[in-house]
């Protein structure tokens, strides 16, 4: 027992995790971007995305941006988005849905209710974004209230500005797998399966650039997960 | 038995105001000490050079300057500090946040915007070279020393 002791001891010193809990991880201005990680054994990936480095590719070089991060608030988009110069406005939609209309999409066709979310979520003056990151919210919206939010990110955004969001590729699946995202740099993002909803309905490229007609441009972007990554250009 | 809870709020110490779960304050507080909100608030709060902490009990309608906050209860109202905000996980807050450094933990929910303000530098205050006994000049030099200390 002893000699256990000695041999936990001596592996401890040789490089194990550092205890969790160490205190608040701050951001600043020179703070340095990090990539999690996870000190347990979670659902959790990371990929490279297109979509996301078209989106930064887009708005390079410039900062002072209004950038809305529709993935909730966490540390690692936060500090990224700063660190770009960049003003942050952060909000988990997904989460907003289920205040809102519950797990149900059906839910979703109430006119009155969809005024309501639009209030409590997306009440900003017009042209206020320069960027909006909607991941994969918008696949789990009824087409009633997809189409009210789209039109409502239409006023809210500036001209030239871009908008990224994830759609299922799949025309088969009733349920669909939810994510956390979390940015690990410009074109690499870490997910953290939520479990499985209900899509909104069913997604193709003809009726998502129907669904985004009123905007300059559409690009797409498949990804091995059967993932549809979209640049919108307001 | 008692059973210590998962997350201990902050620690008061012996300079902290405390608004204790039981209160609720309708107005603007003013304080030029640390405080600590466990009860509801209504109205703003101001400590300009100290630290406010919502505890997990507080519940908090108001606008919130300070040096540094500390959330872990529910704030819904802007927040602007000269230092840092901490949100700690199971806190909410809504409203807008201007702050030199952020942390928000998982778990925490907020609803607003981020912006972060560098902190201005501290004046740094001109020193005057170090006084230096006199040295003979050579002929024909002046002495460089003598001049430097003229010029302040």
């Amino acid at each position: 027992m002893l000699l256990e002791k000695l041999r936990s001891i001596f592996r401890r010193e040789n490089g194990a995790v550092s205890p969790v809990g160490t205190g608040p991880r701050y951001t600043s201005p020179s703070a340095g971007l990090s990539a999690r990680k996870s000190s347990k054994k979670d659902a959790s990936s990371v990929r490279q995305s297109r979509g996301l480095e078209q989106f930064f590719f887009d708005i390079r070089d410039v900062v002072g941006l209004s950038v809305l991060d529709l993935a909730g608030a966490n540390q690692d988009n936060i500090d990224f988005l700063i660190n770009l110069g960049h003003k942050v406005y952060t909000q988990d939609l997904v989460l907003s849905i289920d205040e809102a209309f519950g797990r149900d999409p059906a839910e979703q066709a109430n006119p009155s209710r969809i005024e309501y979310f639009l209030k409590q979520n997306f009440d900003y003056p017009k042209d206020t974004f320069d960027g909006v990151m909607l991941w994969d919210s918008l696949q789990f919206m009824s087409p009633a209230l997809l189409t009210a939010t789209v039109e409502r990110l239409y006023e809210v955004m500036r001209p030239k500005s871009y908008l990224l969001a994830f759609f299922t590729a799949s025309e088969r699946m009733v349920e669909v797998p939810s994510y956390a995202f979390r940015i690990v740099d410009n074109k690499t993002i870490h997910l953290t399966d939520r479990g499985t909803r209900p899509a909104g309905q069913v997604f193709n490229n003809r009726n998502l650039e129907k669904l985004f007609g009123k905007f300059a441009s559409v690009k797409f972007f498949l990804t091995r997960e059967s993932l549809r990554e979209v640049i919108v250009r307001r | 038995m008692s059973s210590t809870p998962h997350r201990m709020p902050e620690p008061e110490s012996r300079n902290t105001a405390t608004i204790g779960k039981a209160v609720r304050v309708v107005g603007q507080i003013f304080t030029k000490e640390d405080l600590y909100v466990d009860g509801d608030v209504e109205g703003t709060i101001e400590s300009q050079e100290n630290k406010v902490t919502i505890g997990p009990n507080g519940r908090v309608q108001a606008s919130i300057r300070a040096r540094d906050v500390i959330i872990l209860g529910q704030v819904q109202g802007n927040v602007e500090t000269s230092d840092k905000v901490d949100i700690r996980k199971d806190a909410k807050l809504v409203g807008d946040i201007t702050t030199s450094r952020i942390s928000i933990e998982d778990g925490a929910l907020f609803k607003g915007s981020i912006d972060i303000k560098k902190p201005e530098p501290k004046p740094v205050a001109s020193a005057a070279p170090p006084a230096q006994p006199a040295q003979a000049a050579r002929p024909g030099e002046t002495s460089a020393v003598a001049s430097g200390a003229a010029r302040h």
